[in-house]
């Protein structure tokens, strides 16, 4: 039998969007299977990771914790919504610019994590980088170059 | 004028698409119709399968099919790069955790999941070969069936292969100090960030199929052999993957997707999970005795190498990993003398694969800690000893290979340099240094097909994979730079066997050195063709013409390309199309069927502080140095050297697979088994290169992908000891492992 759905209403990246959700579906799943924002990317499923990093309500979250029902009223943005009209935010110039990119998988979950670190404090120390970024992995290793571009991007801000 | 590309760090090509989110990876691909597929495995290591159920799981809503090995061929096709030991799925027996024993194919990745947990599967555990020590005893079950190699002596045993490298007599050598010890290194997985992920779908009468894999030619070999169908029929997609590190190398679920497409009629998609794609593949682990002997001065006179390598259930291409590594387990060093013995141990765990360094990180944690050793015994110091024993370029130091073939004193030098050797160290604090050496491809068969657009533009199309290091931007670089048009005017499309030509593998750092030589030809191959053509448009002989990159130099007067193109192929248009290739032979009197094409050399220096009381490691600095011969792109190649030391920190300080009594990983997933966060990074990091432009790459480059984790543990090891008087022979250095080294080296034990 199928299961029960749950009418969910959320902003996502600027549009309201009303869509039935399975009870058991996290917003990961909605975002990449029903939205097919798949950028949000999907490594440990356990919080552990932050590839799959999205901001709601102004606060940071890993997606595949938090039900697709609990983000019913919920503003919701993701790595699809920085850009505008295909023009790049200043921290996504910033990780192309310092080379912080490689394979790129950890990444959207990556600059969304340092934009919320952003949001909240637009001058953030190394330390507070890396506080504020511990929660992603990036297997290629390449964390020294993502400190400068949250860093060159900070920096940015205050010019 | 055109802008020169070679030694400038343009943006990554594909970076746009990283950062937005639009970049496919291949769980992002949609096609229609798809079927999701989950897998299911017994939970153990090794079992005897009594019946596997699928009546329950096929009632569940929306599954189409549930495949068990009854379904396929009899008997069951089997596969690998070396050995086709491995089945499409699991036949009698499972022989390592996670072994799929059934595969669901369902309409929605919930009714998948479901019916893979109603598939009932009665099977009797057996006793299992989880360690060396198992697989060396002779009561012990053996791993692969001895049919499957009949006229191998050591089929009756769990021994897959032993072998022998030497050179002369280390009987007879005379030392004046002989230090012997042994060496560990445990089971570490690749951990990219992308899970595992596979889609197959028919096509008329051939088939398709998608893997994140590095090599898709191999894939398309393998897929053709298990169908019996031609390469023609065979068409691989290969998305870039998201981090590969050698895991992604060798087809795993890739051959059982396509049977399970070709009996449903659908496209058919499995995205496995972390935990699944721990239990697809790993680094072998190794047990390495090593006897070596010096002269009073430093001198190495002998290595005696004995080295247990455990691989896994199936071959996949370790039997390659443990001989390449075996073979230059002495290192970049003069050693008169060498006994190399090896044995590749099969066991009833993950298939371990090729990883980032392909076995050279297991030896060289054994082999420098010896030179570290000989250094205190004999009173010299620690980069005094290797000094000495470095040989010179062009002198031949593994005998019937590659002379020595760069100033690899100078990397040692720069290293130590780096971290301020031999200047006082403040109390609780040590340093160490190490250097690792890799041989690259010993063969290769890369082509490239360049196609130069009516406009100027150009596309390249070539079947290396771009897993991060950035081969798109490099051979752009060689593109621009060569036909002198802007990066910008440079397409290069990879990752389908339809389109691009063929391409041995990505692996062994070896793409910017012979892909990129293919590419520079090709570039050659287009400015030739445009001399012999441009000659008649300016009514001159061909040798009165230079094609000077993107400018034709003619005896009246120069053309541009553009102008060129727009008069040569007029209002018909076309284009003027070009191969380049680099090619090398096996050669079967070689041990490893060829010379290697350069050496990969990278030393690594490291300064630590450990906590006595806890026994954490802080890294003060750390310097890795490659020998790059020319840095085509200094970002990119800092990216993969940097990225490489992170990741040989994680394997020398954290990373192990840990089994229980019944073969299971026991910290299978991100939260128990832990890899280096962005805290981890040491202090200070210093990502350096040699540039001597000596290799045998376009404009004198080397290749640099995987240099950066060759000596991290030597170098981290001889660190704590100093800081210490610690020394830890078995990975990882854990604070347990160093707290307990202190306890004991207090009590004098």
């Amino acid at each position: 039998m199928p299961a029960r759905t749950v009418s969910v209403t959320m902003t996502v990246n600027g549009r309201v969007r009303t869509l039935e959700v399975q009870p058991h579906h996290t917003l990961l799943q909605c975002l990449r299977e029903q939205l097919e924002l798949t950028g949000t990317k999907e490594c440990c499923s356990m919080g552990e990771c932050g590839a799959c990093t999205v901001i709601v309500d102004g606060r940071s979250v890993n997606s595949c914790l938090m039900l697709a029902a609990e983000a019913d009223g919920c503003t919701v943005t993701t790595i699809e919504g920085l850009a505008q009209d295909g023009r790049l935010n200043a921290l996504q110039e910033s990780f192309l610019e310092a080379g912080a990119v490689q394979c790129g998988f950890c990444i959207p979950g990556m600059v969304m994590a340092a934009q919320d670190l952003l949001n909240h404090n637009p001058h953030p120390t190394v330390e507070q980088i890396k506080e504020g970024l511990a929660g992603n992995l990036c297997r290629c290793g390449g964390y020294a170059r993502i400190i400068e571009a949250v860093h060159a991007a900070s920096r940015g801000k205050m010019e | 004028m055109s802008a020169e590309w070679i030694g400038k760090s343009p943006r990554r090509v594909g970076g746009f698409e990283r950062v937005t989110g639009a970049q496919q990876f291949l769980a992002d691909i949609r096609l229609d119709g798809t079927l999701s597929v989950r897998l299911v495995h017994v939970d153990c290591g090794h079992a005897k399968i009594i019946e596997v159920d699928t009546s329950e799981a096929a009632k569940v809503p929306g599954v189409h099919r549930v495949l068990t090995a009854a379904d396929l061929p009899q008997p069951v096709p089997r596969f690998g790069p070396t050995f086709q030991d491995r089945p499409v799925i699991a036949v009698d027996e499972a022989k390592f955790f996670g072994e799929p024993v059934a595969a669901v194919a369902a309409e929605t990745d919930d009714a998948a999941q479901e019916a893979a947990a109603q598939v009932r599967v009665r099977y009797e555990e057996l006793r299992g070969v989880y360690t060396i020590d198992d697989a060396l005893d002779s009561g012990a079950p053996l791993v692969q069936d001895p049919s499957l190699r009949p006229k191998d002596p050591l089929r009756n045993t769990n021994t897959l292969e032993e072998l022998k490298f030497g050179w002369g007599d280390v009987e007879k050598a005379h030392a004046d100090v002989v230090v012997e010890d042994t060496y560990t290194f445990p089971m570490v997985t690749h951990f990219a960030i992308e899970p595992y992920a596979f889609m197959a779908a028919p096509d008329g009468d051939g088939i398709r199929v998608w893997s994140p894999i590095q090599h898709p030619f191999i894939l398309q070999r393998i897929i053709a052999d298990v169908l019996e169908l031609p390469l023609a029929k065979v068409r691989i997609f290969a998305p870039d993957p998201g981090g590969g590190f050698g895991g992604k190398g060798y087809p795993k679920f890739e051959p059982l997707l396509a049977f399970l497409a070709l009996k449903t009629g659908r496209p058919v998609r499995l995205v496995l999970t972390l935990e699944e794609s721990f239990q697809a593949g790993r680094r072998m682990a190794n047990r390495v005795r090593v006897r070596s002997g010096f002269l009073r001065n430093g001198s190495i006179v002998f290595h005696d190498i004995m080295a247990d390598c455990m691989i896994g259930a199936y071959v996949d291409i370790a039997a390659r990993v443990v001989e390449k590594a075996s073979y230059t387990a002495c290192g970049p060093y003069r050693v008169p003398n060498a006994r190399i013995l090896s044995r590749a141990l099969l066991s009833h765990t993950t298939p371990s694969t090729a990883f980032r360094g392909f076995g050279v990180p297991q030896m060289s944690w054994a082999v420098e800690s010896q030179l570290d050793e000989a250094a205190r015994k004999l009173g010299i110091d620690r980069v005094e000893i290797r000094l000495r024993n470095l040989p010179r370029k062009g002198e031949v130091f593994i005998p019937g290979d590659l002379p020595c073939d760069g100033n690899w004193d100078e990397a040692l030098r720069k290293a130590a340099a780096a971290v301020d050797w031999g200047s006082p160290l403040a109390r609780g604090r040590g340093r160490g240094i190490a250097l690792g050496l890799k041989i690259s491809a010993t063969y290769a068969a890369s082509y490239v097909v360049l196609r130069l657009h009516y406009d100027g533009s150009a596309t390249l199309m070539t079947g290396t994979s771009d897993m991060g290091q950035g081969a798109r931007t490099v051979f752009s670089q060689i593109v621009a730079h060569e036909m002198g048009i802007p990066l910008s005017q440079v397409a290069v499309v990879m990752g389908d066997t339809a389109v691009v030509p063929y391409d041995t593998s990505t692996s062994a750092s070896r793409s910017t050195v012979i892909m990129g030589t293919a590419v520079f030809r090709a570039c050659q191959e287009l400015k030739a063709q445009i001399r012999r053509l441009a000659a008649d448009t300016l009514s001159a002989s061909e040798n009165e013409v230079v094609v000077d990159r993107g400018v034709i130099h003619g005896p009246k007067g120069d053309l541009t390309f553009l102008a060129f193109l727009r008069d040569f192929l007029g209002s018909t248009r076309g284009e003027l199309i070009a191969v380049g290739q680099e090619v090398k032979k096996k050669t079967w009197k070689h041990p490893l069927a060829g010379t290697t094409v350069f050496y990969e050399l990278s030393c690594t220096a490291a300064e630590v502080e450990v906590d006595t009381g806890t026994g954490m490691i802080l890294i003060h600095t750390f310097a890795t140095v490659g020998d790059v011969g020319k840095a085509l792109n200094p970002q990119h190649v800092e990216m993969q050297d940097g990225g490489a030391a992170v990741m040989g920190l994680g394997h020398t300080l954290m990373e192990h697979l840990i089994l229980d009594a019944s073969g299971r990983i026991r910290n299978l997933g991100a939260l128990d088994y832990r890899i280096p966060t962005i805290k981890d990074l040491p202090l200070q990091m210093h990502s350096l290169a040699i540039e001597n432009e000596d290799g045998p790459g376009p404009y004198g480059s080397k290749g640099t992908g995987e240099g950066g984790l060759l000596a991290t543990s030597p170098a981290v090891g001889s660190a704590v000891q100093e800081a210490t008087g610690v020394k830890i022979r078995d990975l990882p250095l854990t604070p347990e492992r160093i707290w307990q080294g202190l306890q004991d080296h207090v009590r004098g034990r």
